[in-house]
């Protein structure tokens, strides 16, 4: 009886270190077999990828991605990075990855062009204001009066619209860079990113500027899960989610959250 | 003194010489034509004289002062001699009457209203009248051509040149220009025609001068020039143009 | 013998309306042909229904189109106040290149340094170093606004190519015209202003309106330094809506302000050429 269990055990010790392919779940629905290929921004920013070197594996999206390909059973040389534009990402046709992960929002109309993965991570929407607007309260009606830039890609747009209603039309950026400029020149006060992005910004790259607050995570309609992006219908979706769901329950994603996003805590709630 | 005297005048074009030291006198309400073959510097005399070309020798007097001086300004001699081209060369953007008031509005600082009554009497004289609102492009060319000489007689210039006028007009159409040169002999003006009308130069003319290369080989009233030639160049270009 | 018996037309007459009906008929058969391949075939294509969801989709049209025509109040707001901007800036360095006199050397060189430069540097560049370099030398607001700087740059980037239309007008105007100007006793500036640039100007008018259709369509450009134009805005809903169809809802906006414009600037072309014959 032992012996029989030793064999069985030594039988699926053999199956899963040599022959995984053929009954992992992401077997034969990967763009190249054996490969497990993730998009990602570029550039990619601090603090999801350090550096623009997803490889490495450091940044919160990047270790993130090395855990979810080794709970589907890659080794990390099989995990192999490309980049990809946000249009590349929703265009019809065949994806060029198997994943992409650059802090897409979930949202219905999106879900209904590609598919997500269950979020890997909520991040709350917080407010970054330039050195000229740093004593601004953390209110709404404070918040009114400033001048409003975002990425017009993002769900900051109509999270600005919804919620903040300024008293001027918002003016809109093709990119977080861009948003520095704006931001440097002083035609913008105040831009709305994910509170992660906010304090990479504020630390690194706008002197003098501030995060003076974040809402929720979950409050609206709208809350900022982010996701992995894939093709509509990719079959590979039910790996992804188990993976993300085995990460999460066993502290894996936490603890990554823990190490590369510990700085958002701390920063004061809007009222 | 002549109202208008050529002493030794060049002009040269890099190498090419066009005039070749030229001696001319026109006294005050001379027509003098001059003609030859073309290439001849006839054209270029003409617009050496209205300070148009710069002249590399010699001296042109008006009045008995020197207007050819190196450095001065051009424009107040221009307005006082007028110039008529063989290409007519009105303004197509400008109505008839428009073109003949434009130099006297910009040069004599006078109103449309100032200057409208003359303008319409210049046209009436010209037989005209009823073309003064017309654009160039919808006037014939002998039209035109007349508009180009009250143009320029708009100015109230002392001196008239005019440069093959009837060179490019239809064969019907010369009649009625070289009609309005008679009227302005009959009034005294002072002209110096380059033409190829050699009919209407031995009518009208008081002197005529025969150029070949750049320089004027004979010159004299019209009834000896023309019956009588002295020079042998002048009786070969005659024998080809009267034939 | 010339005339045939059907009532006055001549045997010419009758030949060429037989060939005109002849190539109005394979004109017709063609285009039907080509039209029907299009509606047949592409819809077979084994992409197209995603495409169609994508970029062509009926709902996403209704629900962004209003929005998008109210963003392009902007576009026109801008190419209004830059339009004429462009025009007297592209005629004043047109005038400083062909400047005479030795004291306006330095204009000279300046416009052949100026129209050298803008018309060398992409425009999106221009943009980007205007609308954002010099408010970043810290210009109060609101004199840092992206409008009059975006709208700067595209000045300057079309009065350079306007100035060489410009020019290029000039040179047209046969000199003998410039000759009887001067022969009345007009001065250089007054022949300049009243007989060379009139004629100059009218000449370059139909290569003009292809400046100011170019100029339409680039004040999307401007999107990228803050103003929620409509090509922002088109973006904004692609993003919100993971849809291609705002882009095609933006352009046709465009094609419906720049197809008569471009008829009409090939028309006036025509007309000129059949002037100049």
């Amino acid at each position: 009886m032992s012996k029989m269990l030793s064999l069985t055990a030594a039988s699926f010790a053999l199956f899963s270190t040599t022959a995984f392919a053929d009954g992992h779940c992401a077997a034969g629905k990967t763009l190249t077999d054996g490969k497990f290929t993730i998009a990602t921004g570029n550039p990619a920013y601090f603090p999801w990828v350090l550096d623009d070197a997803p490889e490495s594996g450091e940044g919160f999206e990047a270790a993130v991605a090395y855990a979810v390909a080794e709970e589907m059973g890659f080794a990390a040389e099989d995990v192999v990075w490309v980049r990809s534009s946000f249009d590349e990402a929703i265009q019809p046709g065949a994806k060029e990855f198997d994943v992409n992960m650059q802090q897409y929002s979930i949202t219905p109309e999106r879900d209904q062009v590609v598919d997500f993965s269950s979020p890997y991570y909520t991040a709350p929407m917080a407010v970054l204001v330039g050195s000229n607007a740093t004593d601004t309260e953390p209110t709404l009606e404070a918040l009114k009066g400033l001048q409003w830039g975002a990425v017009g890609s993002t769900t900051a747009v109509p999270k600005l619209a919804a919620v903040i209603e300024p008293d001027n039309e918002p003016l809109l950026y093709g990119d977080n860079a861009d948003v520095n400029a704006a931001m440097t020149a002083n035609q913008i006060d105040a831009a709305l990113f994910d509170l992660p992005t906010a304090l990479f910004l504020s630390a690194v790259m706008i002197e003098g500027s501030k995060v003076i607050g974040q809402f929720p995570a979950d409050e609206g309609d709208n809350p900022d899960h982010f996701g992995m992006l894939m093709e509509e219908g990719n079959p590979l979706k039910a790996c992804v989610d188990e993976a993300i769901a085995a990460i999460a329950s066993n502290g894996k994603l936490a603890e990554i959250e823990a190490k590369w996003l510990q700085d958002t805590t701390g920063v004061p709630l809007i009222k | 003194m002549a109202k208008l005297e050529l002493r030794g005048v060049v002009k040269r074009f890099g190498d090419d010489t066009v005039c070749d030291g030229i001696d001319l006198d026109v006294e005050e309400g001379q027509m003098v034509c001059l003609i030859g073959a073309s290439g001849a510097g006839k054209s270029t005399l003409l617009r050496c004289i209205n300070l148009l070309e710069p002249i590399e020798d010699g001296a042109i007097f008006l009045d008995g002062t020197d207007i050819s001086v190196p450095g001065l300004d051009p424009q107040s001699v221009r307005a006082r001699i007028g110039i008529v081209f063989q290409s007519f060369n009105l303004f197509p953007h400008m109505t008839a009457i428009e073109n003949v008031m434009l130099a006297p509005r910009r040069v004599h600082g006078k109103s449309r209203a100032e200057l409208l009554p003359e303008a319409e009497a210049l046209f009436a004289r010209f037989g005209l009248a009823d073309r003064m609102h017309n654009y160039p492009d919808q006037l014939s060319g002998g039209q035109q051509q007349r508009v180009a000489i009250v143009r320029a007689l708009a100015m109230q210039p002392e001196v008239m040149l005019f440069d093959e006028i009837t060179s490019a007009l239809d064969p019907q159409l010369v009649g009625e220009v070289l009609d309005v040169l008679l009227m302005l002999k009959k009034q005294g003006m002072t002209m110096v025609m380059a033409t190829h009308e050699m009919g209407f130069a031995r009518e009208a003319a008081d002197k005529v001068g025969f150029l070949q290369n750049g320089r004027i080989v004979e010159e004299g009233p019209p009834e000896v020039l023309f019956e009588a030639p002295q020079q042998e160049a002048t009786r070969t270009f005659l024998a080809r143009a009267l034939k | 013998m010339a005339r045939s018996k059907a009532a006055g037309i001549t045997r010419r007459e009758l030949y060429e309306a037989q060939q005109r009906r002849r190539s109005i008929l394979v004109a017709a058969t063609s285009t039907i042909i080509v039209v029907v391949a299009l509606v047949v075939l592409v819809p077979m294509a084994p992409g197209w229904g995603k495409v169609q969801q994508s970029f062509f989709n009926g709902e996403v049209l209704a629900k962004t189109f209003p929005k998008l025509l109210e963003a392009f109040r902007i576009n026109v707001m801008i190419f209004a106040w830059s339009a004429p901007a462009i025009a007297v800036l592209g005629l004043l360095i047109a005038l400083a290149r062909d400047a005479k006199s030795p004291a306006l050397f330095p204009l000279r060189i300046f416009g052949a340094a100026f129209t050298d430069i803008f018309r060398g540097v992409p425009v999106i560049l221009t943009v980007y170093l205007i609308g954002f370099g010099i408010p970043g030398l810290g210009l109060p607001r609101p004199w840092n606004s992206p409008y009059i700087w975006g709208s700067l740059a595209l000045i300057l980037t079309y009065s350079a190519y306007v100035a060489e239309i410009f020019r290029s007008g000039i040179d047209s105007v046969h000199h003998s015209q410039r000759a009887a100007a001067l022969s009345l006793g007009l001065s250089e500036r007054q022949v300049m202003r009243d007989v060379v640039l009139p004629q100059a100007i009218r000449n370059v008018v139909p290569s003009q309106m292809n400046m100011l259709i170019a100029l339409q369509k680039d004040v999307s450009l401007l999107s990228f330094i803050g103003p929620v134009e409509i090509f922002r805005q088109a973006g904004v809903f692609k993003s919100l809506l993971a849809n291609f169809t705002p882009y095609v809802g933006a352009a046709i906006i465009f094609l419906i302000v720049t197809i008569p414009a471009t008829r009409y600037a090939d028309h006036l072309m025509a007309r000129q050429m059949r002037e100049r014959r």
